[in-house]
């Protein structure tokens, strides 16, 4: 078997398509934390539970209705993600003016409540979820095994953060949320319902991350605590790559799935503390992240 | 624009109007009218309360009470984003550009509040510069440009009045020209203007009436024809 720098190189590139697929759900889950920290100025600590929601959502939705996986890809963000907007009207709003530490704090209470209760209903095992039937099985590229589901989760994850990113770059309502994301007052004063748009912008945020919660639900167990650990992670991520930044979260959430399965390959003890150690480093070297703006 | 024409007709006035930012009380009763097509203009130091003012009228401070009507529309309980929606543009004295939107990103951002608005052609006609570097990135351009844009940007909606602050501040005389030539078109259309001014001589030959401003009210109403009986008066509170 081919070798690279002493590794075989399907194992290399196993770590690789891993690395990618964590990478993905990095990208997804800091691009909604971007999108929602840039307008609304929240560090949304509930972002892990709307994920978590997302993928048990997905289950219940095929368990009890016997709604199938692309209905689910659709649904279950749509109702993620109107919670999401009832929080911001009914909870949110009620502290927008307050220190961002309430906000900070009361979202982090949300999503204990909402695992806590889950918790309670379906307990922490994991739920199992068939893979759709079309995305069983998958290819042998030569040097590597690629399942079709780990293919569409990149490709899916790849299509909404562009649309994302062109979303919010290059069209109107991305340029009223851009304003917004520097001068909501004036926006406000131009006659823009900035009030609505920051509701509208949250309910985008937790949207994205229940979809990556859909995405996530055949290949990792759903539980209702699933949320917790990737958030950590998707935290540091959202710290490299700088604080509200779009093209900053997707790269930077790609880029460390796959530093992360390379070290996996090279150094597995360090592969769980990798990130947080790169995080270390941006920050004593540009403090901002990579694609933040200096202040 | 039939109503434009109806002599005194009472586009702005104000009673009584206080507003606090947080604890700090700013405006002590401040009452004010403009008259539709007016250019008048808000005088006083620094910390008098004038740029307060225009935000209050905007809903922009923290709390106001007394009256704002607006085309005869109480609004002093009007949410921020309806009261663009009455007619009413605002240039803010920071200038308010976005730096993460381009020249033409920004002069198409705020909604159209009212019909009979310039153009984006009219707009390039006012503001060739602004055509020259239309995609260029807002905070890019120079401060006179700048000035320009924030203006332009508040024509394009139609608005029938324009709420002004400081728009000569710290620009080249040159510009501060173009400016007035700016200011005396769009009184020609009609518009009604609430000039908020630091630079006197800038703002003399353009105004209809002034009003002096210290320590949140009003302490003097000059019409332009008695400028100079009071320029005493007013060399004494502008501290020139």
């Amino acid at each position: 078997m081919s070798m690279i720098f002493g590794v075989p190189i399907a194992v290399l590139s196993g770590q690789l398509l891993l690395g990618l697929i964590n990478g993905a759900f990095y990208a997804l889950l800091s691009l909604g934390l971007a999108v929602i920290f840039g307008l609304l100025k929240i560090i949304n600590f509930a972002h892990g539970a709307f994920y978590m929601l997302g993928a048990l959502c997905t289950v219940v939705l095929f368990n009890t209705l016997g709604i199938n996986y692309w209905v689910a890809l659709f649904l279950a963000p749509l109702i993620v993600g109107t919670l999401g907007i009832l929080i911001e009207y009914f909870l949110l709003r009620k502290i927008a003016n307050e220190d961002h530490l309430y906000s900070l704090l009361l979202t982090f209470g949300v999503a204990l409540v909402i695992q806590g209760v889950l918790t309670n209903i379906y307990g922490v095992s994991g739920m199992r979820y068939a893979i759709p039937e079309v995305f069983r099985g998958g290819v042998n590229l030569g040097f590597m095994f690629l399942p079709y589901y780990r293919a569409w989760v990149i490709v899916a994850a790849l299509v909404v953060c562009f649309g994302t990113w062109f979303m919010i770059e290059k069209t109107k309502l991305g340029s009223y949320l851009r304003a917004g994301t520097e001068n909501s007052k004036l926006m406000q004063a131009f006659g823009i319902n900035v009030p609505l748009l920051v509701s509208l912008t949250y309910g985008f945020g937790v949207m994205l991350a229940a979809f990556a919660g859909v995405l996530a639900a055949p290949i990792y167990s759903v539980t209702p605590v699933m949320g917790g650990n990737i958030l950590i992670i998707v935290f540091a991520v959202v710290v490299i790559g700088g604080m509200g930044s779009i093209v900053g979260s997707i790269f930077t959430g790609l880029a460390m799935g796959i530093i992360e399965g390379l070290t996996k390959v090279f150094y597995p003890e360090a592969s769980s503390t990798v990130i947080f150690l790169v995080m270390v480093i941006v920050l004593l070297v540009r403090p901002a992240g990579l694609f933040g703006k200096e202040a | 624009m039939a109503d434009a024409i109806k002599p005194n007709y009472e586009q702005l006035k104000i009673t009584d109007l206080h507003a606090f930012y947080g604890e700090s009380h700013i405006l002590h009763g401040i009452d004010m009218l403009v008259r539709r097509g007016e250019l008048v203009t808000l005088l006083g130091r620094n910390g008098a309360g004038r740029s307060t003012t225009l935000k209050s009228i905007m809903n922009m401070v923290g709390n106001r009470t007394g009256s704002i009507m607006i085309n005869g529309r109480e609004t002093i309980t009007t949410q921020a984003h309806h009261i663009a929606r009455l007619g009413v543009g605002y240039c803010p004295e920071e200038r308010g550009i976005f730096s993460s939107l381009n020249v033409e990103e920004n002069l198409m951002l705020p909604p159209t509040v009212r019909s009979g608005g310039m153009s984006l052609d009219e707009i390039y006609d006012m503001f060739p510069n602004l055509y020259e570097r239309r995609f260029s990135q807002g905070t890019r351009l120079s401060g006179g440009e700048q000035q320009m844009l924030a203006m332009a940007r508040i024509l394009r909606t139609g608005a029938n009045m324009l709420l002004l602050d400081e728009i000569t501040e710290g620009l080249a005389p040159v510009i501060v020209q173009k400016l007035a030539e700016v200011l005396i078109k769009l009184k020609e259309k009609g518009l009604t203007i609430v000039l908020v001014e630091q630079n006197f001589r800038f703002a003399a030959p353009l105004a209809d009436r002034h009003y002096l401003m210290e320590h949140g009210q009003i302490v003097e109403e000059i019409q332009a024809s008695e400028l100079s009986q009071k320029q005493e008066l007013l060399n004494t509170y502008l501290g020139v």
